[in-house]
């Protein structure tokens, strides 16, 4: 039986959506079976930053509804041929998404794949429900800004309360991902820093992404950072994070900045 | 600008973090209660279905809470072909 993950957040442009492809391409890029599926009914984006937009036939919707098998709506990826997509639909209708619907659809994934990845959309509402609705472990994407580290409470509410594991009384494995980090401005205390969010939202931490350029650039190729640029930091972060979301006990290093020539210059003289 | 403004200003870090535990704790304290608005909404979709079929959709629970006084508010919709005639909209 595969694990499922739920990438969430609540807030909306965190990187949920760049998270579940990168962890999910790392994950499967190490043999094991994956699924990544698209939640965000209406605004499907994963596809996209999957680099899979012109092979999308059918979707989530048209499995769910019964006009089309799951393996006709799951797309290999042309990369990694472990790595799988179940895109979402574009439709407006907000209840296209049952319950019951996902949960058939889940539970055939779970049966063949080693991971399945939900992506969430933003908010915390049907369909943030019911992606986070059967999952065994949720990763909490949160930016270290204040709007960021209260919607990730709310979901980490929700999680305990709302998740079929939680109502039986189990436990929801619970991670937070902190991306975007400026390790420039956490040093100079313009940025919550890893110890206030972890402090504050009293959840272990999956791994810290650094804010990079190759994160954007790797969306605009439509590739998964980890798979398009693997050596860069942001990369790294994201394999690394993988590795302890599969039960590796790998330390989390904070990232620091290095120093510039002047800091360099000054701290000599202060020496 | 004071040139030593800059050496003055406080970094704001520790604000945001003061801010955030201030706000989730009480955020928190209110979450653990069951949520009132949606027992509401059932139980009075319940005593409404016993007379009238209405959708789901025609039921509108919110509440407003207020320092000194907090508000419900109840809309409901009843369908004109409804065979029983009832006046409780608004």
């Amino acid at each position: 039986m595969g694990k499922v993950v739920v990438v969430t957040s609540g807030k909306g442009g965190v990187g949920k959506t760049t998270s579940t492809a990168a962890l999910g391409a790392a994950v499967a890029k190490t043999g094991k079976k994956v699924a990544l599926v698209d939640f965000d009914v209406g605004l499907r984006n994963l596809d996209l930053i999957m680099g899979a937009e012109r092979r999308v036939v059918f979707d989530l919707v048209n499995v769910i509804q019964g006009s089309a098998k799951l393996s006709q709506a799951l797309i290999r990826d042309k990369r990694v041929e472990t790595l799988f997509l179940l895109p979402a639909s574009q439709t407006r209708d907000k209840d296209a998404l049952t319950e019951d619907g996902v949960g058939e659809v889940i539970d055939k994934l779970r049966s063949v794949f080693d991971y399945v990845f939900c992506d969430s959309p933003a908010g915390i509402e049907r369909g943030a429900q019911l992606a986070m609705r059967f999952a065994d472990e949720a990763v909490i994407v949160t930016n270290p800004e204040v709007s960021s580290v209260r919607d990730s409470d709310r979901i980490i509410g929700l999680l305990d309360a709302r998740t079929l594991r939680a109502e039986q009384g189990e436990q929801i494995a619970k991670h937070v991902l902190v991306t975007r980090y400026d390790a420039a401005r956490a040093a100079r205390g313009e940025m919550l820093s890893i110890d206030d969010v972890l402090e504050i939202l009293s959840t272990p931490l999956l791994g810290i992404i650094p804010e990079s350029q190759d994160v954007l650039r790797a969306s605009n190729l439509g590739s998964p950072v980890t798979l398009s640029e693997p050596l860069n930091a942001a990369a790294k972060a994201y394999i690394d994070a993988a590795r302890r979301l599969e039960g590796e006990d790998l330390p989390v290093v904070v990232p620091f900045e290095r120093k510039g020539f002047l800091d360099r210059l000054l701290g000599r003289r202060a020496a | 600008m004071n040139l030593l403004d800059i050496f003055k200003r406080r970094s704001s870090a520790p604000v945001a973090r003061e801010r955030l535990q201030v706000l989730l704790a009480y955020e928190r304290r209110n979450r653990s209660q069951p949520d009132l608005v949606s027992i509401l909404r059932e139980e009075i979709m319940a005593v409404i279905a016993k007379h009238v079929q209405i959708d789901q959709d025609y039921l509108q629970v919110s509440m407003d809470r207020g320092e000194t006084m907090s508000t419900l508010e109840i809309d409901i919709q009843i369908p004109n072909k409804s065979a029983v005639p009832l006046a409780m909209a608004g």
